[in-house]
């Protein structure tokens, strides 16, 4: 599906008293997708979805709506809504009045908003709430009355700041399908932030990964996941074991030999190195193969042996120390054929994975992971 | 051991609130019902005439205009008070600190005090007609003094930090997360004020007024020394009573009368706040 870009952040500076907190910072978001701004807390991303609701002000840069800047433009003008963390719904207000809210003051008549109010609360399954305060929901249903109050507007944009992590856990997954199902039904541009990646992961069409002020990558949660640009992408984005290496030999274009651990392996990679170059080999835990058969001499990889091992129900997570004293996390689906299928604590094991699976990418510091 | 103690203070609380409010009030009430003596302030027997005196239309009357000097002095605190209660609210915990105890110090004096100073910057030759004169804005001192001006002036000096401590509490627990979902759903300020701050500051609000208003029917110094023969509020025709007419069961009459105004505005406020509170799921802690 072809796009066009609905907003563009362009060479935003923010600062707050002598604190710079966005400098020279671009973004731009697709008409109709679902983006996820993730990073830890601190890193900007909650100051990114406030610029655009029109909350800050910033102190350089533009932002564009379809080509027109509006960063002056006062946030109650602006053709956005956002769904807060805190839900921030009036207490003082029923459920009904709060989804009306905005309506009224765009001064939408009377029955129109009977109607509308009405078709929100049923997208979010609460029509026989309408007359409750809020301080008679729950926390996801408050959290639903949060969304139809902004859906219903049918802004351009929905901005939605941590609008889960309020939540249980179980809720929390629940909620991830139904906003994701949501976005798909109202077409609407969804701008999500938040901390959590699994959350980011599993709903959006891309993700924006951020750390100190700064945008790290943009990509596909494949991408974003897969091939990760540097070190931080790759470890805040799930679990992830660092080797590294130094390039030996070109085989060909994008094909080298690299010596890892003392041990030269082909690699295959989407950067061009030189001979003698650094680089960081990564791979997810998942993608590690441990090879247990008791020969020493049939053993393939990297000889280790097993720290620690936990059962998750779905896989079996072991640590392994290499000999050089780096540990390795390492997750292994369980085999049906092999009901029995765990390690012992000190067993001597080998690790290896499928030639390709690996990710590389230029060193970014020295020393041991 | 700490049973006795418990039943201790709860025995000594109750035998001081009987001596000191209950003992009192029930005096004053029979007091309202005996007969006037000029030599015994109060004899039998038992009579209703003091009640019936209270719907005289020359009382009528000073009740009106006290109820209205008491509403006006209300108001305005309100006016003053409530901006500056967001203001203060809003500032870092420092400044809120320093401002809330600037705005005590003056009660370290004692308020009769600074009436009597307030009465020296309103005179004919106090510090307002002297600037007045000498900018030449008047040729000669207008009269300041022994006004409803003054009267409710020296109230509203007296009573404004009544109207402003439940204020700021109340502008302290709004969630500012609110206001800036309102902005965001296309409210402007004033939409956000009416529709938002006022509807969930309306627990200070009534507090506040309640405390000004109360105590405004009663300050009968205030009016007495700021007001002269014409401005009398409710305190100042009780203590006229007692004191100058010497007509005991008429000026308890009036007292119960007061008392009477007084629970009727607190039962007002204890359902609206109650209704408030339940329709707002707000919490009740400083109330």
């Amino acid at each position: 599906m072809t796009r066009s870009p609905i907003l563009t952040l362009s060479n935003i500076s923010k600062r707050f008293a002598s604190q710079e907190v966005l400098s020279d910072f671009n973004l731009t978001i697709q008409d109709g997708e679902f983006f996820t701004i993730l990073g830890p807390s601190g890193c900007g991303k909650t100051t990114v979805l406030r610029l655009i609701a029109g909350f800050e002000q910033p102190n350089e840069g533009q932002i564009l709506l379809n080509g027109d800047d509006i960063a002056r433009i006062p946030a109650e003008k602006r053709p956005f809504n956002t769904v807060f963390q805190s839900y921030a719904l009036f207490p003082h207000l029923t459920v009904f009045d709060n989804v009306a809210f905005g309506l009224k003051m765009a001064g939408v008549d009377v029955q129109d908003i009977a109607v509308r109010v009405a078709d929100a609360l049923a997208i979010v399954r609460l029509s026989e709430f309408a007359t409750r305060k809020p301080h008679q929901l729950s926390g996801g249903q408050k959290q639903r009355v949060a969304i139809a109050r902004a859906v219903v507007n049918r802004p351009k944009i929905l901005l939605l700041d941590e609008s889960l992590s309020a939540l249980d856990y179980k809720l929390r997954q629940q909620m991830q399908l139904e906003l994701k199902q949501l976005q798909r039904q109202l077409g609407i541009t969804f701008v999500y932030v938040t901390h959590d990646q699994e959350e980011a992961l599993s709903m959006s069409d891309r993700i924006l990964v951020m750390h100190n002020g700064q945008a790290q990558q943009v990509g596909t949660p494949r991408e974003i996941y897969e091939s990760p640009r540097n070190l931080f992408v790759a470890q805040f984005i799930g679990e992830i074991n660092v080797f590294d290496g130094e390039i030996v030999q070109a085989l060909g274009e994008y094909q080298y030999e690299a010596s890892i651990n003392g041990v030269v392996r082909e690699i295959r990679c989407d950067h061009r190195f030189a001979v003698g170059d650094k680089v960081h080999v990564m791979l997810r835990p998942e993608d590690l193969r441990i090879d247990c058969r008791p020969d020493v001499a049939e053993r393939k990889g990297f000889p280790g042996i097993v720290l620690e091992r936990s059962y998750t129900g779905q896989t079996l997570n072991s640590h392994i120390e290499l000999e050089n004293g780096q540990t390795l996390m390492a997750h292994e689906f369980f085999d049906e054929d092999d009901p029995d299928f765990d390690y012992s604590i000190n067993q001597k094991v080998g690790v290896d994975w499928v030639p390709g699976w690996e990710h590389v990418i230029p060193a970014e510091r020295s020393g041991k992971a | 051991m700490v049973i006795n103690f418990r039943r201790f203070v709860i025995v000594l609380t109750v035998v001081w609130l009987g001596l000191f409010v209950l003992v009192p009030h029930v005096l004053v009430l029979l007091t309202s019902v005996m007969s006037p003596d000029p030599q015994h302030l109060a004899v039998w027997p038992l009579t209703l005439n003091s009640w019936g005196r209270l719907l005289e239309p020359l009382y009528a009357e000073v009740f009106w205009h006290s109820l209205w000097l008491s509403t006006l002095t209300t108001a305005i605190c309100l006016l003053l008070g409530y901006p500056f209660a967001y203001i203060v609210a809003k500032l870092p915990g420092v400044w809120r600190g320093l401002l809330l105890f600037l705005m005590i110090v003056p009660f370290w004096t004692n308020s009769l005090i600074r009436t009597y100073a307030i009465k020296l910057i309103l005179g004919n030759k106090g510090l307002v007609n002297s600037l007045l004169l000498a900018s030449g804005l008047v040729d000669e001192p207008v009269q300041l003094l022994y006004t409803p001006f003054a009267v409710i002036f020296g109230l509203v000096y007296v009573l404004l930090p009544f109207m402003v401590l439940p204020l700021v509490s109340s502008f302290g627990k709004l969630d500012g997360t609110l206001l800036e979902a309102a902005h965001d759903l296309g409210a402007g300020f004033w939409q956000r004020f009416r529709l938002i701050i006022v509807p969930l500051t309306m627990p200070g609000i009534i507090a506040g007024s309640l405390m000004v208003f109360l105590p405004a029917m009663g300050m009968f110094y205030v009016a007495d020394l700021l007001g002269g023969a014409k401005n009398l509020l409710l305190g100042n025709i009780i203590k006229n009573q007692f004191l100058v007419v010497r007509d005991w069961p008429f000026g308890a009459a009036f007292s119960v009368a007061l008392i009477g105004i007084m629970a009727v505005l607190l039962w007002l406020y204890f359902l609206a706040n109650r209704r408030i509170n339940r329709a707002g799921g707000l919490d009740d802690e400083s109330f």
